[in-house]
Parts: C-alpha cells; structure tokens; sequence
C-alpha cells in the first residue's frame, strides 16, 4: 500500500469506529475540498450503507454563492442528510465581517457550531482539520476531547495508543474526530485527482471580479460587499485555495484551471495554505490554540 | 506514488529532538516561505541571540514556546525525493512520557537522541525501552551536540559500545548510530566536513532508504470485526480493516468466538466489489450463511488466536492515579471493550537497569508486568505474534482517563472446572484492599445466652480497629430475607442455609460477617461451615447454662414457652444439640460484658490476624 492507501485506511477505520462507538455523531460539513474529502471517505466507509450520520454546515450566511449551490446539489445526488445551522439571533443582530472583526467569527461560526451541537444532542463531530495546518493543530489528537463548554484542554490530553481509540465521554461532554488528521495539503489534491472527487468550481482559476484589500484578492460575490473609496472590481485569473466566507477568503492569481495545474502549484506553493485565510492573522502564531481553547474547531 | 515512513524523534530533556528535526526541515527546503519567515521573527526574540532556534517549528503550543520545552507530541510532515515521512517529535521530559508513548505507538522508526557530551541518561534507556514495548523494530541512535565533544571519533566510539550493550539488553533489532550535530547541521542532510572519520549515511539518508517493510508479516488472515453494515434485508457485511494476510471470495473463514465457519461470498474493498484483498486495507465481507458475528468478532484464517479470559501483559501506567490491585476498568483490545481487572501486578520494571521490583502500586510512567482478567473470554494473541491482537488500552470507568496502555504476553489458563464467576482470587483481592481476612463468626447458642450483645460488642471494637464488618442478627434476618420462614424444623433448615450463603456472599466482599443464630442443630452448622468454607467458619459456642438464659428473659420469650404459648421453643420443647468443637467456647454468666468480650477478642486474634 502506497502513501495515500495508508491515509484512506486510518481515516476509513476511525469512520467506522465512531460509527461504532459514539451515540450519536455527525460530519461537519464546510464545503470546502477537506469536506470534499471526508465526504467521499464516509460514502466509501459504510458501502454499500449510507453513512450512519447526518451532516452538518454551519452557515454563516456569507459564504461563496457557489458553495451552497455545491452543497445542496451534492447532499441530493448522494441522499444524505445535510442539516443547516444558522446564528439568527446574529442574524438579527446584523453580525457581519465588516464591521465586526473577529467577534463576527466568533458569533457566526463559534457559537453557532456550539448552538448547533447542543441543539442536536450530537456527542462526536468529525472533523476535516489537518496537522500540517497549523501548529497547534500539529499537537492535536485525532480524538479530542471537549468539556460541556466545549473548549479543549491542550494541556491535558488523552494518550492515543496504537489504534485503540477511547471514545468514552460523560455526559455533556464530546469529542470532535479528525480522520484526515495526517494529510497534507498535496495529499488532499492528488487524493482528489486519484478518486476525481467532485468540488467546488472556485478552487479552479477562472476569469473573476475582485477587489485588491490589504494584500487580499476579496471577490465581489454579491452585492453586500462595500466598496471603500477608490475600489474598482476588476476581472483577474484567480482561484481560491481555501473557501469560508467571501468577505474572508482571500484569492491567489493563478492560471490552474484543472487538478494537475492546482498539484503543481501547492507543490512549488511558497505560502502555506492559511496566509489566505484573514482570521488567522490576528493574534500571531498562538492565536489557532485560542480559538480553538473557546470551541473554535 | 511513494512509500510512507512513520517516525518519532525521543531521548532525555535538550537533547535536540526538535532542533534536529526542525534543521532537517529547514535544510530540505521542505518549509513553506512563511513558516521560515515566522521562524526568523520567531527566532529574534528568543534564547538563542539572534540565531535560527530551529526547535520553535515545532513547539506549537503557547505554554510549550512560554517554557522553552516541548509538553506533547507534534506531527510534522515531509516528502523527499524518494520517500513521504510523518515525524512524530516527543518531549522529553519525563512527567510528559506517555505523551512519548502516544507518539511511539504510531511509528515504524525510532531516532533517539543522546547528548555526546552527557552519554546514555535514566532517560534515554526509558524511552528506548518503551520505543520496543510499543513494537517500535528499527532504532536511529542519533549522537547529538558532536560540536560540544570537538568532533571527537573516540567519543563516537566509546558511546556506540555503549549503545550496543543497551540494545542487547532491550532486544533492540536494526541498530544504526549516525553522530550529528542539529544545531550546526552535521551528517543532518549533508556529510559533515568536521568529522571525515565518519563514512556511512546521513540521518536524512538513511531514513529514506531504511526498510521497514518486514515488520507486517504475520501468520494468516485477521480481521478484527469494527461493525455489520446492513443496509437492507438481503446484504449483510462484517466490515473491518485486515490486520495480517489476505482474503479470496470463496476462502473459509472462522469466525472468533463463535468458532462457526463459512466461505466468503462477496468482497468489497470499501466501495469496489473485488476477488482479493490484503493486510492493511479496508474491507467489508459477506459470508455465505448465518453465523454468529457483531462488533468484536475476529475472521481469521490459517492462524489460531487465544480466546480466555485472563492474559499476562506488560503494561505503560499513564494516569495521575495510581493502578492498585482489583479496581475494575474498561478494557479495550481489538473492536473487544469488556469490564476487566488487574489482578496482580507481578513486579515493576526499573526503566534503568531493568530490574523486577516488587510493587503494591503503580504509578504514572511507570512499566510493569501484571495479570489481567477480564469480565469475559475475548478474542487475542501475543502481541508479538499479531500486533493488533496484543495491544490494548485500560480505560477508568469514573473519569475515563486512558489509564495504562499494554502488550499482550500470553494467555494465562485456569483449571478447566474453574470458571471465572466463581471469583475466589478476586475475594482475595478485595480482601487485601480492605486489609483484612474476611472470616465468619458464627455465635451459637440458646435464645438469651448473649449472642447479639456480644457479636454487637465485638462488631464495635472491630470497627474501631478499622476492620470492615457485618453484623446478621436473627430477629433482623426473619423480618427481611427469611420473612416468609416458620420456625418448622424444614424452615429452622432453610432459615440457616440461607443466612450461611449471605455470610459467605460478604466474606466474597470481603467483610467480616458476624453472625448471631440459635442454630440448634448440629448438621446445619456443619452445612454451614462447608457453605461458608471451614477456614473461614468461627464457631463460637455461647455456652451460657439454660437456667441463667431463663432468669435474664430478655424478651419474655421463655415464659411464653413454658406457658405452651411458642412450640418448638429451643431448651423447652426443642432440643438444643451443643458443638462438638467449637473454635471458642465462652459463658457469659461467668463475666462482665467488658470481661467477656476482652477474652473473646483475644481468642480471636489468631484467625483476624
């Protein structure tokens, strides 16, 4: 079995695991290409079964157009469950990434999630984080552990021995699964080629409006966008390397218009795949561990 | 597409585990531009005045980069030319060895660091001996920090004979020792100018190239059982991953524990229906007939795999929490988790020099021997001779803490009449807990000789001496338990039988059972000495004459009787059949309450002690 072989069975075996094991799981679901992924693998995992879980998409009610056409096109074609969770009290509220900063992802996506959760009852959520993401993240469990707070202990984590997960909780408590823990970026792209994993257009460079901000190629994807004084969307070649909300997603200039061409890029990339991605840039190199300490995922 | 080589980098506290590998990353232009620039920035601000620390690539957490050390095990990826690498790095500190553990359990390599200048620490054999506890075949002794030594071949040398004698005593297999220095990046990646006595690889070298594919031969086909996938009435799959071997549609299977046979029908690898299949991958099987399988279940095929209840193993303790003898836990092995105990811990094993040490308790990072029963027969093996069927983890039931992880060593059988319900070991564990031998004291004699008054009084002292104990009294018992008993002979019978399986229920808890019966007739105190077991069995004949019982009628019981108003009243009207050799004889009209129950506790002292 060959590199890929290897990380399809581990993430394959701790589907199936959870399955198993856990009262009550769901997939987290954010349309991008690691959802992709664990999608693909949960459809693999239980075939002929459907996957034994719904899945879920925090919704922050600004993400890219295209994702929720992808989203729901997809939850059809493969009759699974796909539930949706909105924030309306943020809703209500006018949250937004413009004028709210990172207390817009907190509300949004944070609580939401922990909204969503607790509403469901739900008592493990997998997963698509990725060790080679972020450093925090490289000292992460596969299994992690959540107190009723949903924050995690980094201090104090369970050992993880061999392949003998600990899925036990009390009540309350719950464990977020990361299965693709030990991919890499590179890993993502050729397993998408190898198994031709459909996903979301954007991630393919393509002729788009944008607007240059702070470094940030932001794309002009409805009309809620303010334009600062000066600004003039403009057609460039760019594609997206990682998809949230638009607002927050910034673009790369780029000519890759099918896998082979994404491949050669993230081989030669020069910039790990987060620089893209604004809310990491707050509070420098600790600030994953923060969030994910308050039940950022 | 390339083969993967999981690794982990250990060895004591400043060691350089995470210089090492961060130079190695640093070296192969394997770091992305703004991880180095975050690097640099990083690094400006740190210990080493100005200079690349290349260890903060890999301390990712905020109290980790606060105290300048790594706390837990980091997973860092990198792909060369001719291979793909996971590295576990781990801390070295022993309070964080289990975090150690976590990151050993999950390699195929290890590279252990030893500072040149320092030599082989208590650390160093810890971490090596719990690299070959985990399975861990092929070791990298890495002699770090050759600067410090001036680049010196005899040291080199003088540490490798060292470094043999270690892996002849651990049973280390595939031995190599490369001298480097991570900070100036020495035989790292490049051959190092500064020591030409060296010719062999590099690390990075002979990491590419090491072969480690050996390891995963073992004899015949295992599939350990993760869950039935039943989409509809007629498919029905046992889906798992295959441990060892290969499987064709059409093979007989044996399914564990059930020991029933069938053939393969279909085979799916995941979502592909295929003829074949083979260790490591993913599959789901349909049978062609009904057999007995469910999440736990194992097929295998041309191999045998033990199925009993009670194995030896060594054991990794990782909880803040001590292990002592007898407390229950989840024990997880395979697809199996079953309630299971550790009954006796054989001996600690010095992480030093290896000795057997005699041990009551285990505490964290500790490694021991122990036996281990669990709550029923399951389905494992020597964890040397299947992997997956010898490891397991013991997880607390209360705070579910993965307390101990552990390898299988051998099945350890009992004599076939003796199955393990019948729990006389774990008596004596509990026993020991309470610090105790759990004995019956059975007071005999006639109604008002002062049975209760003196198992009352002994009850108390006992107490007081810290014993454990329980008091059955008559008049209680005929309100509860024995409620529906006469005083009939056939009811006097029954009404002993069963108080003599309740005292002999808590002497199993571990108690001392004191209990206070007229129990006239001889055969049912014999009856109830073989219930009870004649070494715990304490007759204590309360030989108090009838006259005296008579004139203290406590409860006005004898005037009743003599009054023809109670039949079968025992002295009476019912005979009272005195012991014959009973261990303690005592007549209380010859003493004091205080002076009686003195004497008696001397008496007993022999049997409590």
């Amino acid at each position: 079995m060959n590199h890929l072989d290897r990380l399809e069975a581990e993430a394959i075996y701790i589907m199936r695991e959870v399955a198993a094991e856990c009262e009550k799981p769901v997939m987290l679901y954010s349309i991008g290409k690691d959802s992709s992924v664990m999608l693909h693998l949960a459809m693999k995992a239980f075939y002929p079964e459907k996957p034994p879980f719904p899945f879920l998409h925090v919704n922050t009610t600004w993400k890219f157009k295209e994702m929720i056409e992808f989203r729901d096109r997809r939850a059809k074609e493969l009759g699974i469950e796909m539930l949706e969770y909105i924030n309306e009290e943020g809703v209500r509220q006018g949250i937004n990434p413009f004028d709210h900063g990172s207390a817009y992802t907190d509300i949004m996506k944070t609580q939401a999630l922990k909204q969503a959760l607790d509403k469901y009852g739900f008592t493990a959520a997998f997963g698509g984080g990725r060790r080679d993401e972020e450093k925090s993240r490289a000292k992460e469990r596969l299994f992690s552990f959540r107190n009723s707070e949903h924050a995690w202990d980094p201090k104090n984590q369970r050992p993880e021995m061999w392949k003998c997960y600990n899925t036990e909780i009390h009540k309350g408590e719950s464990i977020r699964v990361f299965p693709i823990s030990n991919w890499t970026e590179t890993d993502i792209w050729q397993y998408i080629k190898r198994e031709n994993i459909p996903i979301v257009p954007l991630y393919f460079a393509a002729e788009r409006p944008v607007v240059e901000r702070d470094g940030q190629l932001i794309l002009v994807d409805d009309d809620r966008l303010p334009l600062h004084p000066g600004e003039v969307p403009q057609m460039k070649m760019v594609r997206f390397r990682t998809l949230g909300c638009y607002p927050l997603s910034g673009g790369v200039e780029s000519t890759a218009t099918d896998i082979d061409g994404i491949i050669e890029e993230t081989l030669s990339a020069a910039e790990s795949e987060r620089t893209s991605r604004i809310i990491d840039k707050d509070s420098g190199s600790a600030s994953m561990e923060k969030r994910k300490r308050e039940g950022y995922f | 597409m390339k083969e993967l080589l999981k690794f982990i980098t250990c060895g004591s506290v400043d060691d350089g585990k995470s210089t090492l590998i961060g130079h190695m990353l640093y070296d192969a232009k394997l770091l992305f531009a703004d991880q180095q620039q975050s690097l640099i920035m990083d690094s400006k601000v740190g210990s080493r005045g100005g200079e690349i620390d290349y260890s903060l690539l890999l301390d990712g957490l905020m109290a980790e980069r606060e105290q300048g050390i790594t706390i837990d095990v980091a997973y860092r990826y990198f792909t060369t030319e001719h291979r793909s690498f996971i590295v576990a790095d781990t801390p070295g500190h022993e309070e964080y060895t289990r975090n150690m553990a976590v990151g050993a359990s999950f390699a195929d390599l290890a590279v252990i660091l030893i500072d040149a200048s320092k030599g082989i620490l208590v650390q160093t054999r810890r971490h090596a001996r719990i690299c070959a506890m985990m399975g861990i075949r092929h070791f990298v002794f890495a002699l770090n920090k050759m600067d410090l030594v001036g680049y010196d071949q005899h040291r080199f040398e003088e540490l490798s004979r060292d470094i043999r004698v270690l892996a002849a005593e651990l049973d280390l297999q595939n031995i190599k020792v490369i001298p480097v220095s991570a900070t100036e990046g020495d035989n790292v990646t490049t051959r190092s100018p500064n020591m030409p006595w060296y010719k062999d690889e590099t690390l990075l070298e002979w990491l590419e190239q090491v072969d480690v594919s050996a390891d995963q031969d073992e004899e015949g086909f295992v599939l350990p059982v993760q869950r039935v996938c039943r989409p509809d009435r007629t498919f029905r799959g046992f889906a798992g991953q295959i441990e060892s071997g290969e499987v064709h549609t059409g093979d007989t299977l044996t399914v564990l524990p059930s020991q029933e046979t069938a053939s393969v029908q279909r085979l799916f690898h995941m979502d592909e229906e295929t003829d074949c299949a083979s260790a490591g991958m993913p599959v789901t099987i349909c049978l062609d007939r009904e057999v007995d399988v469910s999440r736990g279940s194992v097929l295998v095929q041309g191999t045998d795999l033990q199925m009993t209840g009670m194995f030896s193993a060594t054991i990794l303790w990782m909880d803040d929490e001590k292990l002592v003898e007898g407390k229950s836990y989840f024990l997880k092995l395979g697809t199996q988790k079953v309630p299971a105990t550790v009954m006796k811990i054989d001996y600690r094993i010095d992480v030093n020099t290896g000795d057997h040490v005699p041990a009551k308790d285990i505490r964290k990072n500790e490694i021991a021997r122990c036996e281990i029963a669990a709550s029923r027969a399951i389905v494992f093996d020597a964890f040397e001779k299947h992997r997956t069927m010898g490891e397991f983890i013991l997880i607390d039931r209360i705070t579910n803490m993965t307390s101990a992880c552990g390898t299988v060593l051998h099945p350890l059988r009992r004599s076939e009449n003796l199955t393990w319900q019948e729990l006389d070991i774990t008596r004596e564990i509990r026993a020991a807990g309470l610090n105790q031998k759990p004995k019956t004291l059975w007071f005999t004699g006639l109604s008002g000789a002062g049975k209760s008054t003196l198992a009352n009084a002994i009850e108390k002292n006992l107490t007081l001496q810290g014993k454990h104990t329980m008091l059955l009294d008559g008049d209680n018992i005929r309100m509860g338990i024995n409620n529906n008993l006469g005083f009939t002979e056939r009811d006097r019978i029954e009404n002993i039988r069963r108080v003599s399986e309740v005292a002999k229920l808590l002497n199993d808890a571990g108690l001392i059972t004191l209990t206070a019966f007229i129990s006239p007739y001889r055969a049912d105190r014999r009856r109830a000495r073989e219930i009870i077991g004649t070494d715990d069995f304490i007759e204590i004949y309360v030989s108090t004459p009838l006259e005296e019982c008579e004139k203290r009628d406590v409860k006005g019981l004898y005037k009743k009787a003599r009054s023809g108003d109670i039949p079968n009243f025992t002295g009476i009207n019912s005979p009272y059949e005195a012991p014959e050799n009973p261990e303690i004889t005592i007549d209380t009209s010859k003493y004091s309450l205080e002076e009686a129950v003195d004497l008696l506790l001397k008496e007993l002292e022999p049997y409590l002690a």
